[in-house]
């Protein structure tokens, strides 16, 4: 699927691609950000939006990459401007790849929005950072056992002191060029929650053309999310939006 | 087995709980829930600021502070 | 394909409308708990706690910054730490600074007479900008090059949201978010990017009295001329230990005279035109990590020192050459500056002030930091001294013009409390969308510095 950023007033080269880097607050995720895209950065606002963007470009194997620094939030829940600005670039800007930096120290609460990253995108990478401050507490993480349990690849780093860096770009680049196969785990609700999810979902597909993620859309419904409808309508109002349909569409067909 | 249901924010420092009910309605439930204080979620009651409030808690690893006001409609079981 | 989007909206808002919002609730706190339990149960899986350790060294260091007894008192202590090495570590090198641009000022008036350029054109570019400049850089550099590390150094040990923490329960009687002391400290470095950080306050309501405020905590532009001030008429000059002690002193509490202000302001506005209760207040207090030297130095250095630095230079530049301009325009047999100091004169008399401070004050709203050279430069385009490299010709500049410690102590009030600088009210306006409160932003300081100088002038007028 192309990556429609621009909706996000983002202008990446045609051959660059597009990644977005999620994560709780306090988790390094600057720091991930800074040791990737080391000077080549700016900073800007999210169109129509107070909240803050960082954007960085890298190259790695001679691809070139422009890395999105998202908001840093505990969820995607949308209870914030940052939360919503950061779900929505997941969910509308279709970036080629997210990676969701995880803090090795309390992993649990960053598993939380690794998995609802999971929810909106099949392209996910995590990175499993300060894991120098994890060992100093005497905590392990078998990031092998996390990248079997998520269906996706982790990759352990202590980014302020460099390590682990050339592994995530190699995993980034393998996930946005689409060499990855991934089968991202999904979490499992009570049983009325996905009955509702299933019947929601058969209605509201045929109105989202090339959305691989309706279930998504449907248990956001279901929670009253209304933000999510005001989203998805706004975008699918945009022109440009209507040529990613097109082309979503038949990409999806493919 | 009996348990004692009390608003989070009389928790005693080092005193640990499970979220009970939430008492909360609408966003603020929202942002609560968001927090990591679903049903059943374990919380620990870690520091005061200098004035009493608002209170640090120590909930899924990570340090929270919350003003009393907040906390009264987080509804905690001590075990 | 290609839907009409007013079908889309009214789909999707009827699926919408036909879900309770109990059942909404009831469906979030399903959702949002099977997500947990799915996290809980993989990181059961996959962490292995090799022994019990629980963060005892945080907790011990919160034990003490955050202890009922010491947390304010450390507080203050840390304030007075950085201020206190800032005025004396700033004081040398801003002398030598200050000497060697001078002469740097002597060798292009030399070039200048030898190239047999005209005198306006010496007066403009050597008087007026590059003795601006010189100024700029030699007062603001050294404070700068000091503060700014030592503040990202609290700023990365994570020791800033204890300082919220602390003071919150100050923030909540005021009505306010306890967030805004985070967005206070970023003031300290520089108010306009203070306003930015007002976007972590989610409440409109909240985050306009931060904005509104955070004009009151004195930032990098204006350090340097309460450093300044203070140096030269409590602190001795600063030649002693104590000199510096009591310069810091009088620095630590007009800051403390801007925290109360901020915390009247923030409490008037929410009685008045921002009425309402505190919203959801949360704050996470993250470990304490080892700070990294080099990256502190990097980002303190480069991107805020010279970023703040670059922004005064660029204003100082022409500001110095508009100043020398106005002083060297007669009209009549006095010059355009003598004539708008004499027609100000009266009401700066009544705070406390004369007319030439409140002249720079108001050719300095481009930015703080130049309104102590514009003030100097007017004085010296009617004076006879040429060198100013040190402090001690700078107080007998200022005796000379009448000045006492009042003066000084009107003038440092003036400076914390009046409106932001021009990058400040852009900021603001960009950040509020609303020229009401942009206009409000200048007003309300304004009004506060006139009626609190004014008071203290009076007052000590009454002794």
């Amino acid at each position: 699927m192309e990556s429609t950023s621009q909706l996000f007033g983002l202008n990446p080269l045609p051959d660059q691609l597009v990644v977005a880097l999620a994560g709780n607050p306090n988790t390094g995720k600057s720091t991930v950000f800074n040791a990737l895209t080391g000077l080549n950065q700016h900073t800007g606002n999210w169109p129509g939006k107070t909240v803050l963007r960082a954007e960085g470009s890298f190259m790695h194997r001679d691809k070139k990459i422009l890395l999105v620094d998202l908001p840093g939030t505990y969820s995607l829940l949308a209870t914030s401007a940052d939360e919503q600005t950061a779900r929505d670039f997941i969910c509308l800007g279709r970036p080629q790849a997210t990676v969701v930096v995880a803090d090795a120290t309390c992993l649990e609460r960053n598993l939380n929005l690794a998995l609802q990253v999971m929810e909106i995108s099949s392209r996910v990478v995590v990175c499993v950072n300060l894991m120098d401050e994890a060992r100093r507490r005497g905590i392990r993480v078998d990031v092998e056992a996390l990248s079997s349990e998520l269906g996706a690849p982790c990759i352990a780093t202590a980014a302020r002191d460099g390590l682990g860096l050339d592994k995530l770009k190699d995993a980034i680049l393998d996930m946005a060029a689409g060499i990855t196969d991934t089968s991202p785990r999904q979490v499992s609700y009570e049983p009325h929650v996905e009955q509702a999810a299933a019947q929601l979902e058969a209605r509201i597909r045929p109105f989202l053309p090339g959305w691989a993620n309706c279930r998504w859309v449907a248990l956001r419904l279901l929670e009253g999310d209304s933000g999510i409808i005001r989203a998805i309508c706004s975008s699918l109002d945009d022109d440009s939006e209507k040529v990613f349909l097109k082309e979503g569409a038949a990409a999806w067909a493919r | 087995m009996l348990q004692t249901i009390i608003p989070l924010s009389r928790l005693p420092n080092g005193a640990a709980g499970r979220v009970a009910s939430l008492s909360a309605r609408g966003l603020i439930r929202r942002h609560l829930l968001d927090l990591g204080l679903v049903t059943g979620a374990r919380v620990e009651a870690i520091r005061r600021s200098p004035a009493g409030d608002p209170a640090a808690f120590n909930i899924k690893g990570a340090l929270i502070a919350l003003r009393n006001e907040d906390a009264d409609r987080i509804l905690i079981a001590i075990d | 394909m290609g839907t009409l989007n007013p079908t889309h909206t009214s789909f999707l808002s009827g699926i919408d409308q036909e879900i309770t919002p109990q059942e909404k609730q009831e469906m979030r706190d399903s959702i949002v708990g099977s997500i947990y339990s799915c996290a809980e149960a993989i990181a059961e899986r996959v962490i292995n706690h090799e022994q019990n350790y629980k963060s005892e060294l945080d907790r011990k260091i919160d034990n003490v910054v955050t202890s009922r007894l010491l947390g304010i008192p450390i507080m203050l202590a840390l304030l007075g730490a950085v201020l206190w090495l800032t005025v004396t570590g700033a004081n040398y090198p801003s002398q030598a600074l200050a000497a060697l641009l001078f002469r740097i000022q002597d060798q292009l008036t030399t070039l200048f007479t030898l190239a047999g350029a005209p005198a306006w054109l010496h007066g403009v570019l050597v008087l007026g900008m590059y003795r601006g400049l010189a100024w700029v850089v030699s007062v603001m550099l050294p404070p700068m090059a000091i503060f700014f590390p030592l503040f990202t150094l609290l700023e990365d040990l994570g020791y800033l949201p204890r300082v919220a923490f602390n003071l919150d329960r100050c923030f909540k009687k005021a009505c306010a978010h306890g967030k805004q002391a985070l967005t206070m400290c970023m003031g300290f470095g520089c108010n306009a990017a203070g306003v930015i950080s007002c976007r972590i306050i989610e409440s409109p309501r909240e985050r306009l009295i931060a904005i509104l405020t955070n004009n009151f905590v004195p930032c990098n532009g204006r350090f340097p001329t309460l450093i300044t001030l203070s140096m030269i008429f409590m602190g001795g000059l600063a030649a002693s230990a104590y000199g510096a002690a009591a310069a810091t002193a009088v620095v630590v509490s007009l800051v403390l005279v801007g925290v109360m202000i901020t915390l009247l302001i923030s409490w008037l506005l929410s009685k008045t035109i921002l009425k309402g209760v505190p919203s959801f207040f949360t704050l996470e207090l993250p470990p304490y990590r080892k700070p990294k030297v080099g990256s502190i130095l990097i980002r303190s250095l480069l991107d805020r020192t010279i970023f703040v630095l670059g922004r005064a230079v660029m204003v100082a530049a022409p500001a110095g050459a508009v100043t020398w301009i106005l002083a060297n325009i007669y009209i009549g047999d006095m010059s355009v500056i003598a004539h708008l100091a004499g027609w100000l004169d009266p009401f700066g008399r009544l705070l406390g002030l004369d007319g030439i401070i409140l002249m720079a004050f108001i050719l300095g709203l481009p930015a703080n930091e130049i309104v102590l050279p514009i003030m100097i430069m007017s004085y010296l385009s009617s004076g006879t001294m040429l060198e100013l490299d040190s402090l001690h010709a700078l107080r007998a500049l200022l005796a000379d013009n009448g000045w006492t410690w009042l003066t000084a102590l009107c003038m440092m009030l003036f400076s914390l409390l009046h409106y932001p600088c021009g990058t400040t009210i852009l900021t603001i306006y960009k950040e509020t969308k609303s020229i009401k409160w942009t206009v409000l932003s200048v007003l309300m300081p304004l009004g506060t510095a006139i009626l609190i100088t004014l008071i203290a002038a009076q007052l000590a007028s009454l002794f």
